[in-house]
């Protein structure tokens, strides 16, 4: 019997093998590989690639720690991973909320399209055509002086704010999606019991349903925070000469510099920091939840 | 705790007539039930009367207040739902605590109330549990725990033993009624299993397409239905349809049917009469002839044995009748065998044509 077992379990193995390999196949070729590089590359004074003599050092990695400037990008890296993430969730769990709770049927699925065609379109265009609206004589401009009596002055353009905007907007369909889910699985009936014990609405909110959400809402935060903390493309066109990041710096040293081990360095460095911050955070947000 | 009354509500959701122009009287601390097939309003009405759904016209009071457009959190009702909708992410106690927490009543008092609820269902030790640790009847006292700690006017259950297999079901109506008497709570129960309906409530609303159908304590209604649908619906029951006579109908055949009770109808109307299957004799023979009883001649096409009694069905006709014979001990009648049915006018109830 337990034989028989085992052999049905090898065969089921077996069977699953041809299911799985091209997958693993891929995720080896295509990240494993350029990725055991990567951290090669981030070990060694000089690129192999460009012929000069090379060695192995730790001087990438020190470079981050005798320097302040990397420390103080990162924490502005971090802040701004932070800030788009409230965002994206003061934004999107409303939106979720009435996707999921509120509307049904055809309704639904128009506004869900509406939320996920920021994925469809190219991330460049996005962020160009916020160009468009943001700058000085844009769109936004023109628009507001054309009805406000009084004259104002927008430009956003290469500024802080317009990074946000660019970001979140990219963004903002994850925490959209990830609510989206464990909202509706909610079962209405839990919303009715807590109105029908005496709880407004907003108590039911803050005692139910957010609680019963938390879960959407951490997978959807960890979706947009580890990309913003590194993203460069935002940052670079909407922020300007204020746009310099973290992400904006291990860019320049991949296709400016051309100082690839320090980049590769400063890249692995930002993966520690964001594992150490997701590792702090669940236990508290697993309680939580 | 409070009487409600329902006068002439009616809801339409579109074209639908959820309910049409219903009106019912729940007296204070009364049992309930509200019976009918799915479609047929009990939900909504009860949904109505919780304050989750307003009516487009009628009045709902609870306690002599007009409450039909007043929201559900205000109305002080408990609720049980089907499915129990326990707060997952909360502990036992802090589901029963819930109510008396939005509140905001003091710490204290909240711990003592939601004991001695707890203890009322018999579960004064599950409190830390978490309700994916608890059975199906389990979870259903603590809904229960949870709609009576803060000492509603009114409780309304939604189905709530549905989901229990049978032998749970019936320890919990038990125990719901032994409950509702403690605390002595006008309590209306919906419900599509007539067993149901009969063995716990003090008075039964059948409800059907939106209406309310008979409304009256079980016994009446079980033994003086006033259509056939009542008479169908609750229990089982052989219906003849023909022309009304003075005391009861007369069949295609001419056959004439006496019935003990029920309208008085003019003669030749068409109209109907029902008979329980439990109340009819089944003989091989006529027997001793009794004057007053109605007789029908008939043939067994099918015996059904369930222990504790049979059921044979009875070709007559065109029409098949259903007898149930308690096990006396004496001889069982085979299939084919041709047979006397005898029941008295007592047992037969007169009903108009709808």
């Amino acid at each position: 019997m337990a034989a028989q077992g085992a052999v049905a379990a090898r065969s089921g193995l077996r069977s699953a093998l041809p299911l799985l390999a091209p997958a693993y196949l891929w995720l080896t070729v295509a990240i494993f590989l350029p990725l055991s590089a990567m951290v090669f590359f981030s070990f060694m004074t000089d690129l192999p690639l460009t012929g000069k003599p090379w060695a192995f050092t730790l001087g990438n990695y020190a470079a981050f720690f005798s320097q302040s400037l990397y420390l103080t990008l990162l924490l502005a890296s971090l802040r701004l991973g932070l800030e788009v993430t409230l965002w994206c969730i003061v934004i999107g769990y409303p939106a979720a909320y009435v996707l999921a709770k509120v509307l049904k049927g055809r309704s639904r699925e128009a506004i869900f399209l509406l939320v996920i065609l920021p994925f469809w379109s190219n991330g460049l265009v996005r962020i160009f055509s916020w160009a468009m609206v943001l700058r000085e004589g844009g769109i936004l401009d023109t628009a507001l002086n054309a009805v406000l009596p009084f004259k104002i002055n927008i430009d956003l353009m290469y500024s802080y704010p317009a990074v946000i905007i660019g970001l979140v907007h990219s963004y903002v369909p994850y925490m959209v999606l990830t609510c989206y889910l464990t909202l509706q699985a909610i079962d209405d009936s839990l919303i009715e019991a807590g109105r029908s014990l005496g709880a407004s609405r907003l108590q039911v909110l803050k005692r139910v349903i957010i609680p019963l959400s938390l879960p959407g809402l951490v997978a959807g935060a960890a979706l947009i925070f580890v990309p913003v903390v590194g993203s460069f493309m935002e940052p670079r066109i909407l922020g300007g000469r204020t746009g310099t990041f973290y992400g904006t710096v291990i860019e320049d040293q991949f296709v400016a510099v051309f100082n690839w081990p320090l980049g590769a360095a400063l890249s692995f460095i930002l993966l520690a920091v964001v594992l150490v911050i997701l590792a702090v955070a669940s236990p508290v947000l697993r309680r939580a939840a | 705790m409070a009487g409600v009354q329902v006068s002439n509500v009616s809801r339409s959701f579109g074209a639908h007539k959820a309910l049409d122009d219903v009106s019912i009287d729940f007296a204070d601390g009364g049992f309930y039930a509200l019976l009918g097939p799915s479609g047929s309003g009990k939900t909504t009405l009860l949904r109505q009367i919780a304050g989750f759904d307003f009516p487009d016209s009628g009045r709902i009071a609870i306690g002599g207040e007009s409450v039909e457009r007043v929201p559900v959190e205000k109305r002080r009702i408990g609720m049980v739902f089907q499915n129990y909708a326990l707060f997952p992410n909360m502990s036992v106690a802090d589901n029963v605590a819930f109510g008396l927490s939005v509140r905001g009543e003091a710490k204290a008092v909240i711990a003592t109330e939601v004991q001695r609820a707890l203890d009322l269902v018999q579960l004064g030790k599950l409190g830390g549990r978490r309700p994916h640790q608890l059975s199906g009847g389990q979870r259903q006292r603590v809904a229960l725990a949870r709609a009576i700690v803060t000492k509603p006017r009114v409780l309304l259950l939604d189905e709530p033993l549905g989901a229990l297999d049978k032998a749970l079901r019936v320890d919990m109506q038990i125990e719901l009624k032994r409950i509702q008497r403690e605390i002595g709570i006008t309590t209306i129960f919906v419900t599509h299993d007539q067993e149901e309906a009969l063995t716990m409530s003090d008075r039964i609303g059948i409800l059907r397409d939106g209406g309310l159908v008979q409304e009256g304590p079980p016994e009446e209604i079980y033994d003086r239905p006033r259509s056939e649908f009542a008479a169908t619906f609750l229990g089982d029951a052989n219906i003849f349809r023909g022309d009304a006579t003075g005391n009861g109908i007369r069949l295609a055949d001419g056959t004439a049917i006496a019935a003990g009770s029920g309208p008085t109808l003019v003669a030749g109307a068409k109209a109907s009469c029902a008979v329980r299957p439990e109340r009819i004799q089944i003989a091989m023979d006529a027997g001793a002839t009794d004057g007053d009883a109605n007789m029908l001649k008939g043939q067994v096409s099918k015996r059904i044995f369930a222990g504790n009694n049979s059921t044979y069905f009875v070709d007559r006709a065109g029409q098949t009748l259903k007898v149930i014979v308690q096990n006396t001990g004496a001889d069982r009648l085979t299939e084919g065998q041709d047979v006397v049915l005898r029941w008295s006018p007592a047992s037969t109830v007169l009903i108009a044509a709808s």
